[in-house]
């Protein structure tokens, strides 16, 4: 390996620049870490070789600044960017800018990520590559006409989305002609205002269905799957609970999602961690294409436990130039894998953030246990940023033995001096439905009208 | 008269407009009442109202828009 003695900068914050420091240490490499004024003491500014100011705490000013992050890594005489999840991730200028300053972006080019995040333009694709996609209207729609008569051959209820949108944001959903009336205009105004762009298109909606996503690593020429991740439990369109593999799925029809996923990351020339995601109807046993984000995924841990593969540490060497070594038939699915995303939120009141100084951190240790974070005793979680604090993990033989680990996980972590997500999950874990993998994406939001949270 | 003190109950960042595209939730100079929003904090990525908790005249922004703000800063005072 010929990464020792490189430098790796790292433009982002929080758990995930932590994660990236500890996989560039881990390859030999020196590690700049980006930081704004409200956060030279996190714990990846503390764990860098050395740390770069690179503006005011808001992210605008400072973490989404292209020039100033790129001229940052550039003075520092870093080798290479990691760009983290969020902010510049998935940003095609950005990847640009970096490759003209003489370093090496972590990530794809900034062809595919321009391409894949017109959703428009990645959904004609994932079609091309043999991915199946839900019914929907052919290209962006300019006016009320093409989306009415778009209905007739898509059905009802559709999804109005932004072609530049994007997790989630800005979908409206129309179950009848007159709420696509009604929702058209809204839809096209507020996705000119927040993305400058008014595209639009339709999708068919799915109920009750499930988030599958497939995780794929290539070099650019030769791509793998890792398998799948489940993500069906969100709030806000927001995950907060994500397992590998997905439960009950048939062998046969991981088998069939995993080769298109890798079809299309070959067709697409894909370099470095990818994700493609679905949704599942599991009546149907069929899989939507959604989108594909370019990028290390918060979730990438349960990918990581079942199949032993560091993807981090891949995607570093992948992009500095070291073709995959190794084939499908090398990837295994051991075991399964269950990660909680501890927010700094009160569940009991309306998961309203909870900045403050951590106290009493106390996290349990074991095999099977990983938890991935940016906490620290006395550490004060700056309001700037959003509200991830960390991640609990946990692996079993199998999802049984997985609830079970997570259950004593959940009983023994302390956090305190905050308010944090983690009594949900012990509410979650006493449910039959989550017990018996019966969730979908609409699943937690009326699970928690019916299970309000109870004040500690 | 005295001056009363108009503070933000949480850390973040304050935005004196409801939008960029709007103008300051009070002007500069005039009149306050109890209960209107006067700003917006923003915390982890959502949202807050800052409501009046006093009525005043000749009201005076003391954080500039978008910048950042701790927990009992003072925003905005009045006369009353």
């Amino acid at each position: 390996m010929g990464l020792s003695g490189k430098t790796l900068f790292i433009a982002n914050r929080g758990e995930i620049a932590v994660r990236v420091n500890r996989a560039a240490k881990s390859l030999g490499m020196r590690v700049v870490q980006a930081c704004s004024e409200a956060d030279r003491d996190m714990l990846a500014a503390r764990l860098a070789d050395q740390c770069v100011e690179i503006g005011p705490p808001q992210a605008a000013k400072s973490y989404l600044d292209i020039e100033r992050v790129t001229a940052a890594a550039k003075d520092s005489g870093a080798d290479c960017v990691h760009p983290g999840y969020g902010f510049l991730s998935e940003n095609a200028e950005f990847a640009a800018a970096v490759e003209s300053a003489g370093l090496v972006f972590i990530g794809p080019s900034p062809e595919t990520i321009r391409r894949m995040g017109d959703k428009v333009e990645a959904r004609a694709a994932a079609k091309e590559a043999g991915v199946p996609t839900a019914p929907g209207s052919e290209g962006r729609l300019e006016d009320l006409d093409a989306a009415v008569a778009a209905i007739e051959h898509i059905g009802l209820p559709v999804m109005i989305k932004a072609a530049a949108g994007g997790g989630g944001r800005g979908i409206r959903v129309a179950h009848t002609i007159e709420d696509l009336r009604r929702l058209i205009p809204q839809a096209q105004a507020e996705a000119k205002a927040a993305f400058g762009d008014g595209g639009l298109y339709l999708e068919y909606m799915v109920e009750n269905a499930r988030h599958i996503e497939v995780q794929v690593l290539g070099d650019g020429q030769r791509a793998v799957h890792v398998f799948e991740r489940d993500c069906s439990l969100q709030r806000r369109r927001q995950k907060v609970w994500e397992e590998a593999p997905a439960i009950g799925l048939s062998d046969a029809s991981r088998k069939r999602i995993c080769a298109a996923s890798v079809a299309m990351a070959e067709a697409v020339g894909y370099r470095g961690a990818g994700t493609l995601e679905y949704l599942y109807d599991g009546t149907r046993d069929e899989f939507y294409f959604l989108e594909m984000n370019t990028r290390i995924q918060v979730e990438h841990p349960v990918s990581e436990m079942v199949s032993g593969i560091d993807l981090v540490e891949a995607m570093i060497r992948i992009c500095m130039g070291e073709p995959l070594w190794f084939d499908q038939d090398d990837v295994t699915l051991n075991g399964h894998a269950i990660e909680v995303r501890v927010n700094a939120e009160d569940p009991a009141n309306g998961f309203m953030p909870f900045p403050g100084v951590v106290s009493g951190l106390d996290v349990p240790n074991g095999s099977g246990l990983r938890f991935d974070t940016m906490l620290y005793d006395g550490y004060a979680i700056p309001p700037f940023y959003d509200s991830l604090l960390g991640k609990l993990i946990v692996h079993g033989s199998d999802r049984t033995d997985a609830l079970r680990r997570l259950d004593a996980a959940l009983r023994t972590t302390r956090i305190g001096g905050l308010k944090t997500t983690l009594p949900l999950y012990q509410a979650l874990l006493a449910d039959g439905d989550v017990a018996a993998g019966r969730t979908h994406t609409q699943f937690l939001e009326h699970w928690l009208d019916a299970n309000p949270i109870a004040a500690d | 008269m005295t001056t009363k003190e108009i503070r933000s109950p949480l850390p973040g960042t304050f935005y004196r407009r409801p939008s960029p595209e709007e103008p300051p939730f009070i002007e500069d100079g005039g009149p306050v009442a109890e209960g209107t929003v006067v700003g917006l904090v923003e915390v982890m990525k959502t949202f807050h109202e800052v409501k009046a908790d006093a009525s005043g005249t000749n009201a005076r922004y003391l954080i500039e828009n978008e910048q950042p703000v701790t927990a009992g800063d003072v925003i905005l005072e009045v006369d009353g």
